[in-house]
């Protein structure tokens, strides 16, 4: 017998997530900074109407929709804005819960063209949990009225991701968006995202801690995240991994390293 | 640096550099993660009609801040 997605448990962790699994569809997370046009990116992709407001916190939970692509149907999740994944607030737990245990096949984060260098936070962040990124530049048409250039191809050498310029308002970037998206999901392109090296002495813990952690939770979440967090005393990660995950090991693993 | 002062009594209009979080867990990753690292200039845009929140213009988008939180942020006035 082959790896079912039942047989590697990812079927369900994700049914904890209510995420309705149809003939083994691709999940792609839509994350992104608040106001980034994440639901108007959202809406031009599923056709749906998800409510869009240029307010903060206007997503709260999640919306989920789907889009076909080449004859395949992808599920689509809309995540809420947030400006970091470190769980400060209940939305940024959705987002950091979906995507780090969800394992979304891919996540798209979107940002936003006219302040570009304040949400490149949030795709390191991100890149740290999963290399299926893909960096969607949305709101291309606001930045170039602003006389704003965004030079694609740098930032995705930089990065080590597919960059993606768009308006989802009038559609511009969305084919090629597609096309990226199913790339990544099919393995015909494979991102390599250039992660944040930190201070010898972090690198050091992080080196010794991240067997152990691989040791306790197998494959199923990035283990150097996982250590980055546990050194940073994040609390609310090991909560989170009690309840997506069925292995107890990592709690005493993690007692162990914040005791 | 000895006109370091906090963010919160900065008057509208203005603008500061920032020098140093004085806040610590969560408080402090909210604000670096809102972009508030030492080095980043930071506008005092206006206030709300009771003084606080204050809102702030921080790498290219307007943030309000409670003066609470503001003032864990030290700054050089420009």
């Amino acid at each position: 017998m082959g790896l079912t997605s039942q047989s590697t448990g990812r079927s369900t962790t994700r049914e904890i997530f209510n995420i309705k699994r149809n003939n083994n569809e691709p999940v792609i997370a839509l994350a992104g900074n608040p106001n980034t046009g994440k639901s108007t990116l959202f809406n031009a992709l599923t056709g749906l109407r998800q409510h869009t407001g240029n307010w903060p916190g206007k997503t709260v939970l999640r919306a989920e929709g789907s889009f076909i692509h080449n004859g395949r149907r992808y599920t689509l999740i809309d995540l809420p804005g947030t400006y970091s994944l470190l769980a400060n607030s209940a939305d940024e737990e959705v987002a950091r819960d979906f995507i780090c245990f969800a394992k979304p096949d891919a996540t798209v984060v979107v940002v936003d063209a006219t302040c570009l260098e304040r949400n490149l936070n949030l795709v390191l962040q991100v890149m740290e949990i999963t290399s299926k990124v893909i960096v969607c530049v949305n709101l291309i048409d606001e930045a170039r009225r602003k006389k704003l250039r965004v030079d694609a191809d740098k930032l995705s050498k930089k990065l080590g991701v597919p960059v993606i310029t768009t308006a989802a308002r009038s559609g511009e970037g969305l084919p090629r968006l597609m096309d990226v998206i199913s790339d990544v999901v099919w393995g015909r392109l494979t991102p390599k995202p250039k992660l944040v090296r930190y201070t010898g002495e972090v690198e050091e813990a992080i080196a010794r801690l991240e067997p152990k952690v691989r040791a306790a939770v197998g494959d199923g979440i990035n283990a150097r995240w996982v250590a980055l967090r546990l050194l940073d005393g994040d609390t609310k990660l090991v909560q989170a991994m009690e309840k997506f995950l069925s292995e107890k090991e990592i709690v005493r693993v993690a007692q162990e390293v914040l005791a | 640096m000895n006109n370091t002062v906090s963010l919160g009594c900065l008057t509208n209009g203005s603008f500061a550099l920032v020098t140093e979080l004085v806040a610590e867990g969560l408080t402090r990753r909210r604000l670096l993660d809102l972009g508030l690292v030492p080095g980043t200039k930071v506008e005092v845009i206006r206030r709300s009609p009771v003084g606080d929140p204050i809102a702030f213009g921080i790498r290219g988008a307007v943030i309000a801040l409670r003066k609470e939180v503001a003032n864990k942020v030290l700054v050089n006035p420009l």
